[in-house]
């Protein structure tokens, strides 16, 4: 098997990636002003809510319940979509789905595919897949298409292009689409993107997307968004393959109920998504007339045998614990090294990949709890990437001075007694740090501290020795 | 009452005013305080970096120490966290039913500093005086892990001479996660630097806090940057008297 994450395994450690960003003053600027703006607006529509809590709750109840009874739904949806005219196909990994949708592509002998709304498709590197065959992908969401023509790669799971300004998408549009006059007007870049993508809609007869939700009981497919490209995409062509990770599954149509007032509120600060996309199957006569559903595991069903790391599958996509974490909004997403970025992506991206990648993101969070409080499907990610910690260090691929040192510090807190030695042998190894009554330049991997904080030296008396002095003079 | 004091390792080591502080607050209030000796650590280093067997033994020795005692006061809202949070799940995982049964022994007897004063001895004027303009972070395991709510600005709120300026964007993260701070100097240098904009933006003359772990990252920048704003855990506010700021 060949479970892989977009460029996950090849991609830099977060903290060297992070490095390189933190000094990068457009991005964070770009960064931190639509973070600030997605945040504000989605405050806003949730308080709008006095059922918020139990919305959250029923969607966890809902997904805990679709995720312990997979198969039955999995093959629910088969019978109802193939019972709709469409047809199913089973995909293990990343290599196996992007065979079949480069078989179903050519078996209608096109070289050109217009795609939305599929973060799944960067998951599995499907644009390599089908330029290596010689089919040209168009991306159609805005977004995805500046990031398509810009070269770049994706940083937020629902704004992928959040990192960009438009003075940058200008550019980028006036490079790739010829356009020397464009002004960074938004009504202007929309309507160059509009002209760009018309054409496509009007002659690429084959599409790929993704989907927000799929129904067991119907064999429906659901997806959600602003822009309309989607809605063109889905109806437009006369064949569409739809590639869905097998957590996207929920048990009935009412289910949506719940998950259609959470997404759009969590996603976009929205009541609603201006466009919902739901169909069933092939209508004769009406939109495409070939579908196809490609089934996505690619590591899923390894988390999915996780106690813990399995409420990572309840995850709805919509970036709110992007948004709110306090890490993110310094880095932007390429410091995660996928296209899984902010808190859920450093737990889900090293999850699918087995723990062999990514060690390092478990630890890019100060596990300060803001994605876990927004998350309309109360993943509690801090447990989570502390369960992955657990396994980073259980697996020994901790660094060497970190071992060390939390072993020392394991036996100096041992008892009463090492902790005071301790505590006196600190007193004396930082005497050549200090000056002016602070530690202001420490060695090694305490550098980074010292770097920007200085350090309260360890003061003559401990807590204990003062207590025990008070207790003898009483 | 008799409240029994779990300082914790840090404050031990770093910051034991914060300890005298407490002992004197809860003494001038009419209790007594006890410190059982053999203690040292709750094991969250440990358990947050991902060393799950040595936070074990260090929950183990917390509560053979702590087995005893009627209630405990714990000046730190993150050790608090690590016990609620972690606790059972930890003792869970050894399966055995004597430590499963010691952590829910334990659990109903700790407060935090500010739970034990506004909930428990149902007290918000503890008589203090502290005659400064005044910041409060309210930490994140405060915030979304005890859910603190407003117990420590209704206390500051009662202590004469003090003006509460209320922190822009409070409820972000100060950057500092344990050893998050070590492993990603820069993310959290970068987070560290949005705090101290807002608490220097509040012009105010000290930033407290019911964590020192917070308070020992924002005031380390507060001091390398020589803003004059310093750092105070809200026990030692609470403690001082008209009659003198303790020793």
């Amino acid at each position: 098997m060949s479970i892989r994450v977009g460029e996950a395994a090849e991609a830099p450690e977060f903290p060297t990636a992070a490095k390189r960003l933190i000094q990068d003053s457009q991005i964070r600027r770009n960064v931190r002003h639509a973070t600030d703006v997605i945040r504000g607006k989605r405050n806003r529509v949730v308080a709008e809510l006095d059922d918020w809590e139990q919305l959250r709750a029923s969607a966890h109840a809902i997904k805990e319940h679709t995720l312990r009874n997979l198969v039955r739904y999995l093959e629910q949806f088969e019978a109802a979509c193939t019972n709709a005219g469409g047809e199913v196909h089973w995909a293990q990994d990343a290599d196996e789905a992007n065979q079949t949708i480069v078989g179903l592509i050519q078996a209608e002998k096109k070289s050109e595919v217009i795609k939305v709304k599929t973060m799944t498709s960067d998951e599995i590197g499907l644009n390599t897949a089908l330029e290596a065959a010689g089919i040209i992908p168009s991306e159609t969401d805005l977004a995805d298409l500046i990031v398509q023509l810009g070269r770049d790669q994706p940083s937020h799971i629902v704004v992928p292009a959040l990192h960009r300004n438009r003075a940058e998408i200008r550019q980028i549009f006036r490079r790739e689409m010829n356009l020397p006059a464009l002004s960074d007007d938004p009504e202007e870049l929309a309507a160059a993107a509009r002209a760009y993508l018309r054409e496509k809609f009007l002659r690429v007869d084959i599409a790929i997307s993704g989907a927000n939700f799929v129904i067991a009981e119907t064999g429906t497919v659901c997806v959600v968004e602003s822009e309309g490209n989607g809605r063109m995409c889905l109806s437009l062509p006369q064949v569409l393959i739809t590639l869905i990770g097998i957590e996207k599954i929920i048990p009935r149509f009412e289910d949506l109920e719940v998950f259609l007032q959470l997404l759009p509120r969590s996603a976009t600060g929205e009541r609603m998504n201006p466009y919902n996309s739901i169909w069933t199957g092939v209508s004769p006569g009406d939109g495409p007339q070939r579908f196809h559903v490609v089934l996505l595991d690619n590591g899923r069903t390894q988390v999915l045998a996780d106690e813990v790391g399995r409420q990572t599958l309840d995850c709805i996509r919509c970036g709110a614990c992007l948004n709110a974490c306090p890490v993110y909004q310094q880095t932007g997403g390429h410091a995660y090294g996928s296209v899984y970025a902010g808190p859920i992506g450093a737990i889900l991206t090293p999850q699918l990949q087995s723990m062999q990648h990514s060690q390092t993101l478990p630890y890019a969070s100060s596990l300060c709890g803001a994605c876990y409080e927004v998350c309309p499907a109360k993943i509690n990610i801090p447990e989570v990437l502390l369960h992955l910690r657990s396994k980073v260090v259980e697996n020994r691929d901790a660094p060497v001075y970190e071992r060390v040192a939390m072993k020392i510090a394991a036996l100096a807190l041992k008892n009463a007694d090492r902790l005071s030695a301790a505590q006196s042998v600190g007193r004396i190894a930082q005497k050549p740090f200090e000056r002016d009554g602070v530690i202001a330049n420490l060695p090694g991997f305490l550098r980074g501290w010292t770097a920007v904080r200085d350090l309260k030296p360890i003061p003559k008396q401990s807590f204990r020795q003062w207590w025990a002095e008070r207790d003898q003079s009483k | 009452m008799t409240i029994s004091l779990f300082i914790t390792c840090y404050n031990d080591t770093l910051f034991p005013e914060t300890g005298k502080a407490t002992v004197i607050l809860l003494e001038r209030l009419g209790h007594t305080v006890e410190f059982r000796a053999a203690q040292t650590c709750c094991g969250q280093m440990h358990f947050n970096t991902g060393y799950v067997g040595d936070a074990l033994s260090m929950m183990r020795s917390t509560l053979d120490v702590f087995a005893t005692a009627e209630v405990i006061c714990i000046p730190s809202s993150s050790c608090v966290a690590m016990m609620r949070d972690q606790y059972p799940h930890i003792a869970q995982s050894t399966g055995e039913p004597a430590l499963i049964n010691a952590v829910s022994r334990f659990l109903p007897k700790v407060f935090e500093l500010s739970e034990l004063l506004v909930d428990k001895l149902g007290i918000t004027d503890v008589g203090a005086f502290f005659p400064h303009a005044v910041t409060l972070h309210p930490s994140c395991h405060s915030i979304r892990s005890l859910h603190i709510g407003n117990k420590p600005q209704e206390l500051l709120k009662c202590v004469r001479g003090l003006t509460l300026i209320e922190l822009p964007d409070a409820r972000q993260c100060c950057g500092f996660g344990g050893t998050f701070s070590l492993k990603n100097p820069e993310v959290s240098a970068a987070m560290l630097s949005d705090k101290v904009q807002c608490v220097l933006e509040t012009r105010a003359e000290f930033c407290t806090a019911i964590d020192n772990s917070c308070l020992m990252h924002i005031g380390g920048a507060l001091s390398r940057q020589r803003t004059g704003v310093r750092t105070v855990h809200i026990a030692e506010i609470l403690a001082a008297t008209d009659a003198g700021a303790i020793q």
